[in-house]
């Protein structure tokens, strides 16, 4: 029987400080048995719940790619007793993984369609993961038009600065990113909070649309009005949940939402059927 | 189904042959209450109770549980690395065990033991048990199986049922592996079955109190959920973690790390969602971080989520724990009424 | 003490009309023999639900810690004391409370009923003599002073010391109680032997946190046994991480325990955690002259500092 709670040996094998404030560091982990990766095939909006011996289990979305081959990519925020001690490790340092875990955005449904990104913050990592997905040659003709929106705080709060303006210049990809304020003169993209620029440039909701959210509490809040106000129906707005969780694997009881587990029947969930499950998240 | 005779002499006998084959665990009374313990040699079950304190999905699901171990000494090979924990090999028997608690097994299987993942540490102690069920003639005040989807001579979940006559015990095998402990045991002299149907109507009848489901599917998740009633069901609660211990039907676990030296452990522990750091978010948000809303997760779990997702009824077997060992005396007969009578006003 | 229960209605009923509170914290009848469940009436018309018997051992201060609303509670002598403790910890204001005083002649322990009789209990009634209960055929009458709750047996503080009025005239205190017969007991004990006698009353503990939840005092948003960072306790079934939790909970008790015997009644595994609570209690009467929650203009001893406070153990 196979042991669902036995973590893939991985190796760090870069750590990248993301944010100013060193709050946010992405990692590279590559497996210590190259058999592992096969078995840790994943696709774009799972989570892997990131082990390290003598402290613990974090849940933390996939950040890189399915495209991108030979190492795993997570940024993690600094908030508790894992993440804080994350934070201090080393290239080199042996640490596990488990998963994939949980289900993906829905790509069978998006294919011929349009794809809005909408992310705040640092719950932008899976979306990172969707936008590399969907601009690999392979895929990209699979999709119409991309839009991404995508705010922080300040510039030095952005993630993965390089990526987005390599991205902006691309002409297959719309880019409007933006911060909720910044006092540097060359800053040449948006300022306005997310909802704000949502309303200014995302395109109508449609049949062939469909919005993919993540972002805090408070930035999903005032974009909901805003996407009903540009038409979006609530199956075609598509949101992933974060829940306190231990397993993983809907096992220990801890993350429902209802009869929903947030780990194994989520963590992607349509608006439509968040608006079925209780008021719990 | 065979049906075996077993006197006295044959009893104490098979007994002790059993604890040969099998680490052979039964009611034995502490003090002033019986729990299931791991029976010495010369120690026989005490059948003199109507149920145990604790359930005993102890004996499956341990307390405290070792999943892996793992150094943490960077000059070893394998530090960083975990290690299952080999468990317990040798086989396992529960002699004693009400209808009611086996029958908790089979509820919780279905969140152990699924098409997608299977918890190895449980599914493994399951499967290498076997459970000789002993039918229950005398029901307590507060015992309400019968409604919950099992009863006092229920079979479904036991290898074996043993229903007490005056000077013996009937043994009824209910599968493969109920066959092979009665012949372990040399209790092979055939029975007459025929008086168990009638002493399991008559045990029915003893049955004093009721809960009412039948109405529990029909409602929707997020009316239940906003009913009014939560706040008074919710407003004794001490949020201790009584009712989810003693209750052979919850399984909520922790999982947590444990280190002395440079030796570590990952453990498993009970949890329960009574306690406010269940869904405690690293952020700091909490959606339950309210009393009420933790009250209210527990009875709708048991009492909707458990019904609406597996289509077999509630998450509770009736064996009325949690009604007398709830330090305030919040009572699952009446919450369950309350969800099953409302009608939500549109 | 059953004739309490009609002053104690009226009482609440007038509260309530009259607006002084919003709420009245008391007790329903439960649905089990020898238990009573605490409960909220907001109306008047509400109070018919209110009952007052000898089953009504659970602290119901243990419900006020940060309530902002205004509350009618009903208090028995420890109660009262376990209330003026939260007054003088900030836990809740003397404005909020209107507090209906119950002079009280002891609580029930149905586990030592359970324990006299083979059968389980099917009925309980109580009358002035004592408490008659059904069961399995048989029929029994207790004398009340017999079935007491271990801490009621020497209570000395049975009067509220704290009320804004009270259900009944007050009742004799008991005189000449010895409070720590069993404490000197095991202090007498040699440390090997103290130390097995604690292993072997801490060997049910399942961690439930019972005795924590039900104790008026343990109000920390985070209790110790929670904190992660760092972690201080096992959350496991270790004897000693077990042993640690009861310790040091029974030491955050002290100079603030009244004995009102919560912790103990809500135990579903009887262990009779008063054993360690007392001997701090001891401590306090005997190194500062302190009993708790008597009066809510002296701050406790562990609160202040007095230069003639004793200082052998520092020498």
């Amino acid at each position: 029987m196979q042991n669902p709670y036995l973590p893939y040996p991985v190796r760090i094998d870069e750590i990248v400080t993301e944010t100013v404030d060193k709050n946010l560091k992405t990692f590279r982990f590559v497996f210590l048995n190259p058999e592992d990766e096969q078995k840790f095939s994943y696709r774009a909006g799972q989570f892997a719940e990131l082990s390290v011996a003598g402290k613990g289990e974090i849940p933390i979305g996939i950040a890189s790619s399915p495209t991108e081959k030979g190492f795993v990519m997570f940024t993690v925020n600094k908030v508790g007793l894992v993440s804080s001690y994350l934070h201090t490790m080393k290239a080199g340092d042996i640490m596990g993984i488990r998963g994939p875990l949980g289900n993906w955005y829905p790509w069978d449904v998006l294919k011929g369609k349009n794809v809005v990104i909408i992310g705040g913050g640092f719950a932008f990592t899976t979306l990172r993961s969707s936008i590399v997905y969907m601009l690999d040659p392979a895929n990209r003709k699979n999709f119409k038009d991309i839009h991404v929106i995508y705010g922080a705080r300040s510039p030095g709060m952005l993630l993965y600065r390089d990526e987005l303006s390599a991205w902006e210049q691309r002409d297959d990809i719309n880019m409007h990113i933006t911060v909720d304020a910044t006092d540097d003169p060359n800053w040449k993209y948006n300022v306005g909070f997310v909802p704000t620029i949502t309303e200014q440039k995302a395109p109508p909701g449609d049949a062939d649309t469909y919005a993919i959210v993540c972002g805090p509490p408070i930035m999903i809040k005032f974009t909901q009005p805003v996407l009903d106000k540009l038409n979006y129906g609530h199956d075609h707005i598509i949101m992933s949940l974060e829940m306190r969780m231990k397993c993983g694997i809907g096992i220990c009881g801890r993350c429902n939402i209802g009869k929903e587990f947030v780990c194994k029947d989520g963590p992607v969930f349509t608006l439509a059927q968040l608006n079925g499950m209780p008021r719990e998240y | 189904m065979k049906v075996v005779k077993i006197n006295k002499q044959k009893w104490t006998e098979g007994i002790e042959a059993l604890k040969n084959m099998y680490r052979l665990y039964g009611p034995v009374k502490e003090d002033r209450f019986h729990n299931f313990t791991l029976l010495e040699k010369g120690v026989s079950p005490d059948f003199n109770f109507q149920n145990t304190r604790l359930s005993p999905k102890g004996v499956i699901y341990p307390q405290t549980e070792v999943m892996f171990h793992y150094t943490l000494d960077e000059s070893r090979e394998d530090h960083h690395v975990m290690k299952e924990a080999a468990g317990e090999a040798a086989p396992r028997a529960i002699v004693g065990i009400r209808p009611c608690d086996a029958a908790a097994f089979l509820l919780v299987k279905r969140n152990f033991d699924t098409p997608e993942y299977q918890d190895p540490y449980w599914v493994r102690a399951y499967e290498g048990t076997t459970l000789v069920g002993l039918a229950c003639q005398q029901p307590c005040q507060t015992c309400f199986c019968t409604t919950a989807g099992c009863g006092p001579f229920h079979e479904e979940g036991l290898d074996v049922l043993l229903v007490q006559e005056t000077d013996a015990f009937l043994a009824k095998a209910l599968t493969a592996k109920g066959e092979n402990l009665l012949k372990a045991a040399g209790w092979g002299e055939a029975g007459d079955g025929g008086t168990i149907e009638k002493m399991k109507q008559d045990a029915e009848t003893r049955i004093r109190t009721a809960v009412h489901t039948d109405r529990l599917a029909e409602k929707t998740i997020p009316d239940l959920f906003d009913a009014p009633f939560w706040d008074d069901v919710a407003f004794s609660c001490i949020n201790c973690g009584t009712c989810t211990y003693v209750c052979p039907t919850c399984w909520c676990f922790d999982i947590q790390d444990e280190v002395s030296g440079k030796a570590g452990l990952r453990l498993r522990n009970w949890d329960s969602c009574m306690y406010p750091l269940f869904t405690f978010h690293g952020s700091g948000h909490n959606p339950r971080n309210a009393k009420t809303k933790r009250v209210r997760q527990r009875f709708m779990h048991k009492l909707k989520y458990y019904v609406d997702k597996y289509h077999n009824g509630i998450q509770c077997v009736g064996c009325g724990r949690c009604i007398r060992l709830c330090p305030v005396n919040i009572d699952i007969r009446r919450v369950c009424e309350l969800m099953n009578t409302y009608a939500a006003s549109r | 003490m059953l004739e309490y229960i009609d002053s104690i209605r009226k009482i609440a009923e007038k509260i309530l009309k009259e607006g002084t509170v919003e709420m009245v914290i008391g007790f329903r009848r439960g649905t089990v023999p020898l238990m009573n469940e605490p409960c909220v009436v907001k109306k008047p018309e509400d109070v018919k639900h209110l009952v007052w018997d000898s089953s009504c051992g659970v602290n119901l201060a243990n419900y006020l810690p940060d309530r902002k609303e205004k509350i009618g509670i009903v208090a028995k002598g420890c109660d009262s004391r376990n209330i003026v403790t939260h007054i003088i910890e900030n836990k809740i204001k003397r404005e909020q409370l209107y507090i209906i005083g119950i002079p009280c002649k002891g609580m029930i322990d149905r586990r030592k009923i359970t324990g006299m009789l083979e059968v389980e209990i099917e009925s309980a009634v109580e009358t002035a003599e004592g408490i008659t209960v059904k069961g399995g055929g048989v029929e029994k009458t207790f004398r009340k002073a017999d079935v007491l709750q271990d801490n009621c047996a020497i209570c000395i503080h049975r009067n509220p010391v704290l009320s804004d009025e009270p259900a009944a005239g007050p009742v004799v205190e008991q005189q000449g109680v010895d409070r720590y017969e069993d404490v000197r007991r095991i202090e007498g004990m040699a440390t090997e032997e103290k130390f097995r006698f604690f292993d072997d009353l801490l060997a049910e503990c399942i961690r439930c946190y019972a005795c924590r939840n039900a104790c008026p005092l343990c109000y920390c948003p985070t209790c110790f046994v929670d904190e992660s960072r760092p972690q201080w306790v096992g959350k496991g079934q270790d004897p000693s991480d077990i042993r640690t939790f009861h310790f040091l909970r029974a030491y955050h008790c002290a100079g603030r325990c009244t004995d009102c015997g919560a912790c103990e009644r809500a135990c579903p595994m009887g262990i009779k955690v008063r054993l360690l609570t007392k001997k701090l209690e001891k401590d306090a009467l005997e190194l500062f002259n302190w009993e708790a929650g008597l009066s809510l203009e002296v701050r406790p001893p562990l609160d202040t500092y007095k230069p003639e406070d004793p200082d052998e153990f520092i020498k």
